[in-house]
């Protein structure tokens, strides 16, 4: 059963990469990430990661993918791009041989490695196996990474200030900033 | 027959190289943006299947980080890209490498 869960989901998360890159319209793009988006939250969830499958999902597929969308309306690029032709002499050829190296290297780390998972445990700890997942991950979340959650807080703040200020159509007149804020706010 | 780890992990090195062979080959930076959530969803998966191999839940922390970090890189890069391609429809990431707006 779950070897069933593995395949379509791996079916779903590479088929859904290969539509990303391969499709000429960026709406297409953006609707085949769903598509992965969704198979890693499965993926999620048949290793045990409930509460970061329902995050996935949320965050990724229902808010990114949105405004991947939102953004392709706004500025009206979805036409479709001919990927037929290859503007750099040879990136194509170059970029596919990088590729093949990276994931020969990961491959053959992989294979030397034989299966068995060596490291240096966090200072988490194990779940213990009878809570909820989330509740685990709460424990650890607001104990021993407060201060990077905290962090994250600052980040997504100065994330919403700075798109506010690089989105916002400027003025014909060129007035100072100081001045646009102090004008609005009133 | 149960997947092991190294399966999980398997599938997140193809998903993290089309993403790597996306981000150098698509030119719309709009689909290069798809490609580095790509690239980013494929480090979540390793971090999840080595939480489950090493019995650890701080993966998880980790991987809640990076979906927040992946958050703040979309928005800004997105309102960067929503003020290049006001003043320019159509240019793609060759016609912005000089980085004046």
């Amino acid at each position: 059963m779950e070897l069933v869960v593995f395949v379509l989901a791996a079916i779903i998360v590479l088929g859904g990469a290969l539509g990303v890159v391969l499709s000429g319209n960026p709406v297409h793009s953006a609707l085949s990430l769903v598509g992965t988006l969704f198979g890693v939250a499965v993926l999620f969830v048949a290793q045990d990661a409930q509460f970061l499958a329902a995050v996935q999902v949320i965050v990724y597929a229902g808010a990114i993918v949105v405004l991947f969308l939102f953004v392709i309306m706004l500025l009206g690029v979805d036409e479709a791009e001919n990927l037929r032709v290859d503007p750099i002499g040879g990136q194509r050829p170059g970029a596919i041989v990088a590729g093949a190296a990276t994931l020969g290297l990961l491959l053959a780390f992989l294979v030397a490695r034989g299966g068995s998972v060596t490291g240096e445990r966090s200072v988490s700890g194990a779940p213990d196996g009878t809570t909820a997942n989330i509740t685990e991950v709460a424990r650890v979340l607001f104990t021993d990474y407060v201060f990077a959650f905290e962090a994250t807080a600052i980040l997504l703040t100065i994330a919403v200030v700075g798109a506010v200020v690089l989105a916002r159509r400027p003025r014909r007149d060129h007035d100072l900033p100081a001045a646009n804020t102090a004008e609005s706010s009133s | 027959m149960t997947p092991t780890t190294t399966w999980y992990l398997v599938l997140a090195a193809a998903l993290f190289t089309i993403g790597a062979v996306g981000l150098m080959v698509r030119r719309n930076p709009l689909v290069m943006f798809m490609c580095v959530e790509l690239m980013l969803n494929a480090v979540n998966l390793t971090f999840v299947s080595f939480a489950r191999a090493l019995d650890d839940i701080g993966g998880q922390v980790v991987v809640l980080f990076v979906m927040v970090v992946a958050a703040a890189e979309v928005v800004i890069g997105l309102a960067i890209l929503v003020s290049v391609l006001r003043n320019r429809p159509g240019a793609t990431a060759d016609d912005i490498a000089m980085l004046k707006g």
